[in-house]
Protein backbone atom coordinates (compact mmCIF):
# COMPACT_ATOMS: atom_id res chain seq x y z
CA UNK A 1 0.00 0.00 0.00
CA UNK A 2 3.05 2.43 0.76
CA UNK A 3 4.56 1.33 -2.69
CA UNK A 4 1.26 2.68 -4.40
CA UNK A 5 1.25 6.04 -2.89
CA UNK A 6 4.55 6.33 -5.08
CA UNK A 7 3.83 4.59 -7.90
CA UNK A 8 1.91 7.12 -10.44
CA UNK A 9 -0.91 5.75 -11.74
CA UNK A 10 -1.18 6.51 -15.49
CA UNK A 11 -5.21 7.03 -15.31
CA UNK A 12 -4.91 9.76 -13.18
CA UNK A 13 -1.56 10.78 -15.16
CA UNK A 14 -3.91 11.19 -17.81
CA UNK A 15 -6.80 12.93 -16.28
CA UNK A 16 -4.21 15.39 -14.60
CA UNK A 17 -2.40 15.99 -18.46
CA UNK A 18 -5.89 16.81 -20.01
CA UNK A 19 -7.65 18.79 -17.08
CA UNK A 20 -4.51 20.89 -16.66
CA UNK A 21 -3.75 21.60 -20.53
CA UNK A 22 -7.53 22.58 -20.66
CA UNK A 23 -7.23 24.73 -17.82
CA UNK A 24 -4.00 26.56 -19.11
CA UNK A 25 -5.25 26.96 -22.36
CA UNK A 26 -8.95 28.28 -21.27
CA UNK A 27 -7.33 30.23 -18.49
CA UNK A 28 -4.41 31.52 -20.78
CA UNK A 29 -6.81 32.46 -23.68
CA UNK A 30 -9.62 34.36 -21.58
CA UNK A 31 -8.41 34.87 -18.03
CA UNK A 32 -4.79 35.64 -18.17
CA UNK A 33 -4.36 37.51 -21.52
CA UNK A 34 -7.07 40.11 -20.82
CA UNK A 35 -6.25 40.10 -17.13
CA UNK A 36 -2.16 41.29 -18.15
CA UNK A 37 -3.36 43.04 -20.60
CA UNK A 38 -5.63 45.16 -18.72
CA UNK A 39 -2.92 45.17 -15.58
CA UNK A 40 -0.06 46.15 -18.63
CA UNK A 41 -2.33 49.42 -20.15
CA UNK A 42 -3.12 50.48 -16.49
CA UNK A 43 0.20 50.83 -15.38
CA UNK A 44 0.94 52.08 -18.46
CA UNK A 45 -1.31 54.85 -18.18
CA UNK A 46 -0.25 55.66 -14.92
CA UNK A 47 3.16 55.76 -15.69
CA UNK A 48 1.45 57.92 -18.40
CA UNK A 49 -0.35 60.02 -15.87
CA UNK A 50 2.84 60.62 -13.25
CA UNK A 51 4.97 61.80 -16.69
CA UNK A 52 2.56 64.11 -17.36
CA UNK A 53 2.04 65.54 -13.91
CA UNK A 54 5.57 66.02 -13.86
CA UNK A 55 6.06 67.39 -16.99
CA UNK A 56 3.40 70.04 -15.72
CA UNK A 57 5.13 70.65 -12.64
CA UNK A 58 8.32 71.49 -14.07
CA UNK A 59 6.20 73.46 -16.91
CA UNK A 60 4.56 75.63 -14.24
CA UNK A 61 7.91 75.65 -12.73
CA UNK A 62 9.62 76.99 -15.72
CA UNK A 63 6.60 79.47 -16.51
CA UNK A 64 6.78 80.56 -12.74
CA UNK A 65 10.64 81.42 -13.34
CA UNK A 66 9.70 82.98 -16.70
CA UNK A 67 7.78 85.54 -14.63
CA UNK A 68 10.02 86.06 -11.99
CA UNK A 69 12.79 86.78 -14.74
CA UNK A 70 9.76 89.28 -16.74
CA UNK A 71 9.08 90.71 -13.67
CA UNK A 72 12.97 91.39 -12.99
CA UNK A 73 13.19 92.96 -16.49
CA UNK A 74 10.04 95.07 -16.63
CA UNK A 75 11.40 96.40 -12.90
CA UNK A 76 14.52 96.88 -14.36
CA UNK A 77 13.19 99.01 -17.30
CA UNK A 78 10.64 100.77 -15.29
CA UNK A 79 13.93 102.37 -12.98
CA UNK A 80 16.47 102.36 -16.07
CA UNK A 81 12.72 104.83 -17.94
CA UNK A 82 12.68 106.64 -14.50
CA UNK A 83 16.14 107.40 -14.18
CA UNK A 84 16.11 108.32 -17.78
CA UNK A 85 13.25 110.37 -16.97
CA UNK A 86 14.91 112.27 -13.87
CA UNK A 87 17.72 112.77 -16.12
CA UNK A 88 16.17 114.47 -18.97
CA UNK A 89 14.07 116.42 -16.90
CA UNK A 90 17.74 117.61 -15.16
CA UNK A 91 19.10 118.51 -18.48
CA UNK A 92 15.23 120.16 -19.48
CA UNK A 93 15.66 122.40 -16.41
CA UNK A 94 19.04 122.95 -16.66
CA UNK A 95 18.75 124.17 -20.43
CA UNK A 96 15.74 126.28 -19.56
CA UNK A 97 17.83 127.79 -16.85
CA UNK A 98 20.53 128.44 -19.02
CA UNK A 99 18.80 129.99 -21.79
CA UNK A 100 16.66 132.44 -19.73
CA UNK A 101 19.97 133.39 -17.94
CA UNK A 102 21.35 133.79 -21.33
CA UNK A 103 17.55 136.18 -22.59
CA UNK A 104 18.01 137.90 -19.47
CA UNK A 105 21.94 139.01 -20.20
CA UNK A 106 20.81 139.66 -23.36
CA UNK A 107 17.80 142.11 -22.36
CA UNK A 108 20.11 143.64 -19.82
CA UNK A 109 22.93 144.71 -22.06
CA UNK A 110 20.50 145.45 -24.66
CA UNK A 111 19.22 148.17 -21.92
CA UNK A 112 22.08 148.81 -20.75
CA UNK A 113 23.76 149.99 -24.37
CA UNK A 114 20.08 151.50 -24.77
CA UNK A 115 20.65 153.94 -21.40
CA UNK A 116 24.43 154.65 -22.36
CA UNK A 117 23.39 156.03 -25.97
CA UNK A 118 20.70 157.56 -24.87
CA UNK A 119 22.59 158.70 -21.98
CA UNK A 120 25.23 160.00 -24.81
CA UNK A 121 22.32 161.61 -26.87
CA UNK A 122 21.21 163.67 -23.77
CA UNK A 123 25.02 164.76 -22.74
CA UNK A 124 25.54 165.65 -26.29
CA UNK A 125 21.93 167.52 -26.77
CA UNK A 126 22.84 169.08 -23.15
CA UNK A 127 26.21 170.10 -24.24
CA UNK A 128 24.32 172.19 -27.88
CA UNK A 129 22.20 173.87 -25.07
CA UNK A 130 24.23 175.13 -22.73
CA UNK A 131 26.53 175.78 -25.53
CA UNK A 132 23.72 177.44 -27.02
CA UNK A 133 22.41 179.17 -23.34
CA UNK A 134 26.53 180.13 -22.73
CA UNK A 135 26.66 181.67 -26.43
CA UNK A 136 23.74 183.86 -25.36
CA UNK A 137 24.78 184.70 -22.38
CA UNK A 138 28.12 185.45 -23.88
CA UNK A 139 26.82 187.75 -26.09
CA UNK A 140 24.52 190.07 -23.60
CA UNK A 141 27.94 190.24 -21.37
CA UNK A 142 29.39 191.12 -24.35
CA UNK A 143 27.26 193.60 -25.62
CA UNK A 144 27.34 194.99 -22.13
CA UNK A 145 30.97 195.07 -21.06
CA UNK A 146 31.92 196.35 -24.88
CA UNK A 147 29.69 199.18 -25.14
CA UNK A 148 32.54 201.43 -24.04
CA UNK A 149 36.60 201.14 -25.65
CA UNK A 150 38.20 201.32 -22.48
CA UNK A 151 36.10 198.06 -20.95
CA UNK A 152 36.93 196.81 -24.67
CA UNK A 153 40.86 197.09 -24.07
CA UNK A 154 41.27 195.50 -20.62
CA UNK A 155 39.16 192.50 -21.49
CA UNK A 156 41.45 191.82 -24.72
CA UNK A 157 44.29 192.15 -22.37
CA UNK A 158 42.91 189.64 -19.92
CA UNK A 159 42.21 187.53 -22.57
CA UNK A 160 45.79 187.82 -24.02
CA UNK A 161 47.06 187.11 -21.02
CA UNK A 162 45.23 184.42 -19.82
CA UNK A 163 45.95 182.70 -23.11
CA UNK A 164 49.72 183.72 -22.70
CA UNK A 165 49.36 182.20 -19.14
CA UNK A 166 48.11 179.00 -20.12
CA UNK B 1 -24.19 33.85 1.71
CA UNK B 2 -25.27 32.97 -2.07
CA UNK B 3 -22.23 31.06 -2.26
CA UNK B 4 -22.94 28.70 0.44
CA UNK B 5 -26.93 28.31 -0.59
CA UNK B 6 -25.53 27.17 -3.75
CA UNK B 7 -23.09 24.72 -2.00
CA UNK B 8 -25.83 23.31 0.22
CA UNK B 9 -28.09 23.08 -3.00
CA UNK B 10 -25.65 21.21 -4.75
CA UNK B 11 -25.04 18.94 -1.53
CA UNK B 12 -28.21 17.99 -1.71
CA UNK B 13 -28.85 17.53 -4.87
CA UNK B 14 -25.77 14.60 -4.69
CA UNK B 15 -27.75 13.50 -1.57
CA UNK B 16 -29.52 11.13 -3.09
CA UNK B 17 -26.56 9.73 -4.77
CA UNK B 18 -24.84 8.89 -1.36
CA UNK B 19 -24.47 5.42 -0.03
CA UNK B 20 -25.14 4.28 2.77
CA UNK B 21 -23.38 1.26 3.15
CA UNK B 22 -23.12 -0.86 6.27
CA UNK B 23 -19.69 -2.29 7.70
CA UNK B 24 -18.60 -4.69 10.20
CA UNK B 25 -16.57 -2.84 13.40
CA UNK B 26 -12.44 -3.63 13.24
CA UNK B 27 -9.99 -2.73 14.91
CA UNK B 28 -8.45 0.40 14.63
CA UNK B 29 -5.38 0.75 12.58
CA UNK B 30 -3.75 4.42 12.38
CA UNK B 31 -1.50 3.08 9.43
CA UNK B 32 -4.35 2.13 7.34
CA UNK B 33 -6.67 5.08 8.27
CA UNK B 34 -3.82 7.43 7.36
CA UNK B 35 -2.92 5.87 4.12
CA UNK B 36 -6.33 5.42 2.96
CA UNK B 37 -6.81 9.24 3.52
CA UNK B 38 -4.14 10.16 1.45
CA UNK B 39 -4.50 7.79 -1.23
CA UNK B 40 -6.62 7.89 -3.92
CA UNK B 41 -10.02 5.99 -4.26
CA UNK B 42 -12.34 4.82 -6.41
CA UNK B 43 -15.55 6.64 -4.33
CA UNK B 44 -15.82 9.94 -2.42
CA UNK B 45 -15.65 8.86 1.23
CA UNK B 46 -16.97 11.98 3.57
CA UNK B 47 -17.46 10.36 6.73
CA UNK B 48 -18.91 7.22 8.32
CA UNK B 49 -21.37 7.49 11.29
CA UNK B 50 -21.92 4.67 13.22
CA UNK B 51 -21.40 2.01 11.13
CA UNK B 52 -22.92 3.75 8.11
CA UNK B 53 -20.57 5.24 4.96
CA UNK B 54 -21.58 8.69 3.90
CA UNK B 55 -19.59 8.09 -0.05
CA UNK B 56 -20.38 9.78 -3.32
CA UNK B 57 -20.09 6.27 -6.17
CA UNK B 58 -17.97 7.93 -8.63
CA UNK B 59 -17.55 6.32 -12.68
CA UNK B 60 -14.98 3.70 -13.45
CA UNK B 61 -13.83 3.50 -16.25
CA UNK B 62 -11.88 0.73 -17.58
CA UNK B 63 -10.28 -0.48 -21.02
CA UNK B 64 -9.63 -4.23 -21.70
CA UNK B 65 -9.05 -6.22 -24.87
CA UNK B 66 -13.00 -6.25 -24.58
CA UNK B 67 -13.16 -2.51 -24.99
CA UNK B 68 -14.35 0.28 -22.63
CA UNK B 69 -16.49 -0.95 -19.56
CA UNK B 70 -18.08 1.90 -17.59
CA UNK B 71 -19.80 1.17 -14.44
CA UNK B 72 -20.60 3.23 -11.19
CA UNK B 73 -18.07 2.32 -8.34
CA UNK B 74 -21.08 0.97 -6.29
CA UNK B 75 -21.54 -1.68 -7.88
CA UNK B 76 -18.26 -3.10 -5.64
CA UNK B 77 -20.72 -2.74 -2.92
CA UNK B 78 -22.52 -5.91 -4.17
CA UNK B 79 -18.72 -7.62 -4.99
CA UNK B 80 -17.67 -10.70 -3.79
CA UNK B 81 -15.34 -10.20 -0.51
CA UNK B 82 -12.46 -12.41 0.02
CA UNK B 83 -9.08 -12.41 2.01
CA UNK B 84 -5.93 -13.49 0.97
CA UNK B 85 -2.45 -14.23 1.82
CA UNK B 86 0.00 -12.24 -0.49
CA UNK B 87 3.32 -13.15 -1.55
CA UNK B 88 4.94 -11.19 1.96
CA UNK B 89 2.45 -13.54 3.57
CA UNK B 90 0.25 -10.11 4.68
CA UNK B 91 -2.97 -10.48 5.12
CA UNK B 92 -5.32 -8.79 2.16
CA UNK B 93 -8.77 -7.98 1.50
CA UNK B 94 -9.76 -8.18 -2.47
CA UNK B 95 -13.21 -7.07 -3.85
CA UNK B 96 -13.98 -9.78 -7.25
CA UNK B 97 -16.94 -7.86 -9.49
CA UNK B 98 -18.14 -10.34 -12.11
CA UNK B 99 -19.08 -7.90 -15.06
CA UNK B 100 -21.47 -8.59 -17.58
CA UNK B 101 -18.91 -8.10 -20.51
CA UNK B 102 -17.35 -11.35 -19.01
CA UNK B 103 -14.67 -9.44 -17.50
CA UNK B 104 -13.83 -10.12 -13.74
CA UNK B 105 -12.21 -6.95 -11.81
CA UNK B 106 -10.36 -7.38 -8.71
CA UNK B 107 -9.74 -4.20 -6.37
CA UNK B 108 -6.73 -4.80 -4.16
CA UNK B 109 -6.23 -1.44 -1.97
CA UNK B 110 -8.13 0.72 -4.65
CA UNK B 111 -6.11 -0.71 -7.50
CA UNK B 112 -8.47 -2.74 -10.04
CA UNK B 113 -6.72 -5.75 -11.81
CA UNK B 114 -8.02 -8.38 -14.33
CA UNK B 115 -8.55 -11.51 -12.69
CA UNK B 116 -6.00 -14.39 -14.63
CA UNK B 117 -3.81 -10.93 -15.66
CA UNK B 118 -4.45 -9.24 -18.10
CA UNK B 119 -3.91 -5.23 -19.83
CA UNK B 120 -6.37 -3.28 -17.95
CA UNK B 121 -5.84 0.77 -18.12
CA UNK B 122 -8.24 2.02 -15.72
CA UNK B 123 -9.52 5.82 -16.25
CA UNK B 124 -11.53 5.98 -13.43
CA UNK B 125 -13.35 9.11 -12.68
CA UNK B 126 -11.25 8.65 -8.99
CA UNK B 127 -11.85 10.76 -6.38
CA UNK B 128 -8.24 12.72 -7.02
CA UNK B 129 -9.81 13.23 -10.66
CA UNK B 130 -13.06 14.50 -9.34
CA UNK B 131 -11.58 17.14 -7.38
CA UNK B 132 -9.43 17.86 -10.18
CA UNK B 133 -12.01 18.52 -12.27
CA UNK B 134 -13.84 20.62 -9.55
CA UNK B 135 -10.65 22.64 -8.99
CA UNK B 136 -10.89 23.31 -12.72
CA UNK B 137 -14.29 24.30 -12.51
CA UNK B 138 -13.60 26.58 -9.26
CA UNK B 139 -10.29 27.98 -11.35
CA UNK B 140 -11.92 29.14 -14.56
CA UNK B 141 -15.31 30.39 -12.66
CA UNK B 142 -12.92 32.64 -10.17
CA UNK B 143 -10.30 34.43 -13.02
CA UNK B 144 -12.99 34.48 -15.72
CA UNK B 145 -15.10 36.30 -12.85
CA UNK B 146 -11.70 38.29 -12.21
CA UNK B 147 -11.14 38.47 -15.75
CA UNK B 148 -14.44 40.37 -16.36
CA UNK B 149 -13.91 42.62 -13.79
CA UNK B 150 -11.13 43.83 -15.62
CA UNK B 151 -12.99 44.49 -18.59
CA UNK B 152 -15.36 46.11 -16.23
CA UNK B 153 -13.29 48.54 -14.28
CA UNK B 154 -11.36 49.66 -16.73
CA UNK B 155 -8.87 52.55 -16.14
CA UNK B 156 -10.67 52.36 -12.31
CA UNK B 157 -9.34 50.59 -9.08
CA UNK B 158 -9.58 46.94 -8.15
CA UNK B 159 -12.71 45.75 -6.52
CA UNK B 160 -13.64 42.70 -4.67
CA UNK B 161 -11.71 39.30 -5.82
CA UNK B 162 -10.03 41.33 -7.97
CA UNK B 163 -8.10 43.26 -5.56
CA UNK B 164 -7.90 39.98 -3.54
CA UNK B 165 -5.92 38.16 -6.59
CA UNK B 166 -4.20 41.38 -8.37
CA UNK B 167 -1.10 41.38 -5.77
CA UNK B 168 -0.67 37.88 -6.37
CA UNK B 169 -0.72 37.71 -10.12
CA UNK B 170 1.42 41.06 -10.19
CA UNK B 171 3.96 39.35 -7.65
CA UNK B 172 3.92 36.22 -9.83
CA UNK B 173 4.92 38.77 -12.88
CA UNK B 174 6.60 41.21 -11.02
CA UNK B 175 8.78 39.04 -8.40
CA UNK B 176 8.78 35.25 -9.79
CA UNK B 177 8.84 36.00 -14.13
CA UNK B 178 10.42 39.07 -14.53
CA UNK B 179 13.85 38.59 -12.34
CA UNK B 180 14.42 35.28 -13.17
CA UNK B 181 13.17 34.91 -17.01
CA UNK B 182 14.42 37.97 -18.24
CA UNK B 183 12.65 39.85 -20.94
CA UNK B 184 11.16 36.73 -22.53
CA UNK B 185 8.81 36.11 -19.62
CA UNK B 186 5.30 37.10 -21.18
CA UNK B 187 5.55 33.79 -23.42
CA UNK B 188 5.81 32.03 -19.46
CA UNK B 189 3.26 33.91 -17.87
CA UNK B 190 0.15 31.60 -18.90
CA UNK B 191 1.69 28.58 -17.68
CA UNK B 192 3.29 30.26 -14.10
CA UNK B 193 -0.11 31.72 -13.56
CA UNK B 194 -1.96 28.39 -14.15
CA UNK B 195 0.32 26.35 -12.62
CA UNK B 196 0.82 28.71 -9.39
CA UNK B 197 -2.96 28.99 -8.82
CA UNK B 198 -3.44 25.20 -9.73
CA UNK B 199 -1.40 23.99 -6.94
CA UNK B 200 -2.24 26.79 -4.27
CA UNK B 201 -6.06 26.11 -4.81
CA UNK B 202 -5.70 21.66 -4.79
CA UNK B 203 -3.49 22.44 -1.77
CA UNK B 204 -6.60 24.56 -0.14
CA UNK B 205 -9.04 21.79 -1.21
CA UNK B 206 -7.04 19.27 0.00
CA UNK B 207 -7.15 20.82 3.13
CA UNK B 208 -11.20 20.69 3.34
CA UNK B 209 -13.21 17.90 5.13
CA UNK B 210 -13.46 15.80 3.11
CA UNK B 211 -11.10 16.93 -0.15
CA UNK B 212 -8.86 15.06 -1.73
CA UNK B 213 -4.92 14.77 -1.12
CA UNK B 214 -4.67 15.95 -5.25
CA UNK B 215 -1.02 17.50 -5.11
CA UNK B 216 -0.18 15.04 -2.74
CA UNK B 217 -0.37 12.66 -5.38
CA UNK B 218 2.62 11.73 -7.09
CA UNK B 219 0.66 11.08 -10.36
CA UNK B 220 0.03 14.80 -10.40
CA UNK B 221 3.51 16.26 -9.34
CA UNK B 222 4.89 14.02 -11.87
CA UNK B 223 2.92 15.86 -14.88
CA UNK B 224 3.34 19.19 -13.54
CA UNK B 225 7.19 18.44 -12.85
CA UNK B 226 7.30 16.63 -16.80
CA UNK B 227 5.05 19.88 -18.07
CA UNK B 228 7.96 22.41 -16.32
CA UNK B 229 10.59 20.11 -18.41
CA UNK B 230 9.16 20.06 -21.80
CA UNK B 231 8.44 23.47 -21.51
CA UNK B 232 12.37 23.78 -20.55
CA UNK B 233 13.78 21.75 -23.09
CA UNK B 234 11.73 23.57 -26.11
CA UNK B 235 12.41 26.94 -25.11
CA UNK B 236 15.89 26.24 -24.95
CA UNK B 237 18.54 27.89 -26.72
CA UNK B 238 21.75 27.03 -27.98
CA UNK B 239 23.24 28.57 -24.93
CA UNK B 240 21.71 26.40 -22.92
CA UNK B 241 23.06 23.10 -24.46
CA UNK B 242 26.33 25.01 -24.63
CA UNK B 243 26.20 24.80 -20.74
CA UNK B 244 25.59 21.30 -20.52
CA UNK B 245 28.07 20.26 -23.30
CA UNK B 246 30.53 23.22 -23.16
CA UNK B 247 30.07 23.86 -19.49
CA UNK B 248 32.22 27.25 -19.25
CA UNK B 249 34.94 27.33 -16.55
CA UNK B 250 35.65 23.33 -16.76
CA UNK B 251 39.12 22.03 -17.81
CA UNK B 252 38.68 20.73 -20.87
CA UNK B 253 39.52 17.10 -20.48
CA UNK B 254 36.42 16.98 -17.95
CA UNK B 255 34.12 17.75 -21.04
CA UNK B 256 36.07 15.93 -23.50
CA UNK B 257 38.14 13.04 -22.33
CA UNK B 258 36.51 12.53 -19.17
CA UNK B 259 33.00 14.30 -19.89
CA UNK B 260 31.59 13.84 -16.23
CA UNK B 261 30.70 17.81 -16.32
CA UNK B 262 28.45 16.89 -19.73
CA UNK B 263 27.05 13.59 -18.01
CA UNK B 264 26.22 15.38 -14.54
CA UNK B 265 24.68 18.54 -16.19
CA UNK B 266 22.73 15.84 -18.24
CA UNK B 267 21.54 13.98 -15.00
CA UNK B 268 20.68 17.18 -13.46
CA UNK B 269 18.35 18.15 -16.64
CA UNK B 270 16.15 15.69 -15.10
CA UNK B 271 17.13 15.95 -11.17
CA UNK B 272 15.68 19.25 -11.67
CA UNK B 273 11.95 18.41 -12.47
CA UNK B 274 12.72 15.11 -10.72
CA UNK B 275 12.99 17.32 -7.06
CA UNK B 276 9.79 19.21 -8.01
CA UNK B 277 7.45 16.05 -8.14
CA UNK B 278 9.39 14.72 -4.98
CA UNK B 279 9.12 18.31 -3.16
CA UNK B 280 5.72 19.04 -3.78
CA UNK B 281 3.68 15.68 -2.98
CA UNK B 282 6.43 14.80 0.07
CA UNK B 283 5.27 18.27 1.50
CA UNK B 284 1.72 18.07 0.63
CA UNK B 285 1.86 14.08 1.64
CA UNK B 286 3.39 15.03 4.49
CA UNK B 287 1.19 17.73 5.78
CA UNK B 288 -1.89 15.06 5.73
CA UNK B 289 0.02 12.35 7.68
CA UNK B 290 1.14 14.79 10.61
CA UNK B 291 -2.54 16.39 10.81
CA UNK B 292 -3.99 12.44 10.23
CA UNK B 293 -1.78 11.45 13.09
CA UNK B 294 -1.73 13.94 15.56
CA UNK B 295 -6.19 12.96 15.40
CA UNK B 296 -5.31 9.10 15.46
CA UNK B 297 -3.72 9.64 18.37
CA UNK B 298 -7.28 10.10 20.27
CA UNK B 299 -8.30 6.81 18.62
CA UNK B 300 -5.04 4.92 19.73
CA UNK B 301 -5.19 5.81 23.57
CA UNK B 302 -8.68 5.59 23.12
CA UNK B 303 -9.26 8.77 26.25
CA UNK B 304 -11.16 11.74 25.71
CA UNK B 305 -8.39 13.57 27.73
CA UNK B 306 -6.39 13.10 24.44
CA UNK B 307 -8.67 15.22 22.44
CA UNK B 308 -7.69 18.53 23.32
CA UNK B 309 -4.34 18.32 23.09
CA UNK B 310 -4.87 16.33 19.22
CA UNK B 311 -7.27 18.80 18.47
CA UNK B 312 -5.28 22.13 19.37
CA UNK B 313 -1.92 20.53 17.71
CA UNK B 314 -4.18 19.69 14.85
CA UNK B 315 -5.69 23.22 14.24
CA UNK B 316 -1.83 24.82 14.56
CA UNK B 317 -0.79 22.23 11.66
CA UNK B 318 -3.58 23.03 10.03
CA UNK B 319 -2.61 26.64 10.21
CA UNK B 320 0.63 25.88 9.26
CA UNK B 321 -0.80 23.92 6.45
CA UNK B 322 -2.99 26.77 4.72
CA UNK B 323 0.67 28.51 4.82
CA UNK B 324 2.58 25.68 3.32
CA UNK B 325 -0.10 25.69 0.68
CA UNK B 326 0.94 28.95 -1.07
CA UNK B 327 4.64 28.29 -0.38
CA UNK B 328 4.97 25.65 -1.92
CA UNK B 329 2.48 26.75 -5.09
CA UNK B 330 4.96 29.51 -5.13
CA UNK B 331 8.55 27.71 -4.56
CA UNK B 332 7.13 25.00 -7.37
CA UNK B 333 6.31 28.36 -9.46
CA UNK B 334 9.66 29.68 -8.71
CA UNK B 335 12.12 27.05 -9.55
CA UNK B 336 9.76 26.81 -12.93
CA UNK B 337 10.46 30.09 -13.44
CA UNK B 338 14.00 29.92 -13.01
CA UNK B 339 14.41 26.64 -15.47
CA UNK B 340 12.59 28.79 -17.66
CA UNK B 341 15.17 31.42 -16.86
CA UNK B 342 18.35 29.50 -18.15
CA UNK B 343 16.57 27.86 -20.84
CA UNK B 344 16.13 31.52 -22.58
CA UNK B 345 19.34 32.84 -20.86
CA UNK B 346 21.83 34.93 -23.60
CA UNK B 347 25.01 33.95 -23.76
CA UNK B 348 26.78 36.11 -20.77
CA UNK B 349 29.49 33.32 -19.39
CA UNK B 350 32.61 34.04 -21.44
CA UNK B 351 32.72 37.28 -20.00
CA UNK B 352 32.59 36.48 -16.65
CA UNK B 353 35.51 33.53 -17.15
CA UNK B 354 37.82 36.26 -18.64
CA UNK B 355 37.51 37.91 -15.26
CA UNK B 356 37.69 34.90 -13.29
CA UNK B 357 40.98 33.50 -15.11
CA UNK B 358 42.06 37.61 -14.64
CA UNK B 359 42.15 36.80 -11.02
CA UNK B 360 43.29 33.55 -10.85
CA UNK B 361 46.07 34.71 -12.78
Amino acid sequence: MLLNLITPELGLIVWQLIVFLLLLFVLGKFAWKPIMNALKEREKSIEEALASAEKAKAEMAKISADNEKLLQQARAEKDEILKKAQQTARELVDEAKESAKKEADKIISEARNLIESERKAFVADMKKEVAKLSLQVAERILRKELSNDENQKILAEKLINEISAN
Amino acid sequence: MRKLANFLFVFFLLFPFFTFAQQEEKEFNAGDLILHHIADSHEWHFATIGKTHLTIPLPIILYTDKGLDIFMSSEFHHAEKREITNEKGEKEHQLVLKRPNGNTYIMSHERIFLEGGGTLYDFSITKNVASLLLSAILLIVVFLSVAKSYKKNTGKAPKGLQSFLEPIIVFIRDDIAKPNIGEKYERFMPYLLTVFFFIWFNNLLGLMPGGANVTGNIAVTMTLALLTLIITLFSSNKYYWQHIFNTPGVPWWLKFLVPIMPIVEIIGIFTKPFSLMVRLFANITAGHIIILSLLSLIFLFKSYAVAPVSVAFAVVMNMLELFVAILQAYVFTLLSAMYFGGAVEEHHHEHHNEKHEVHQA
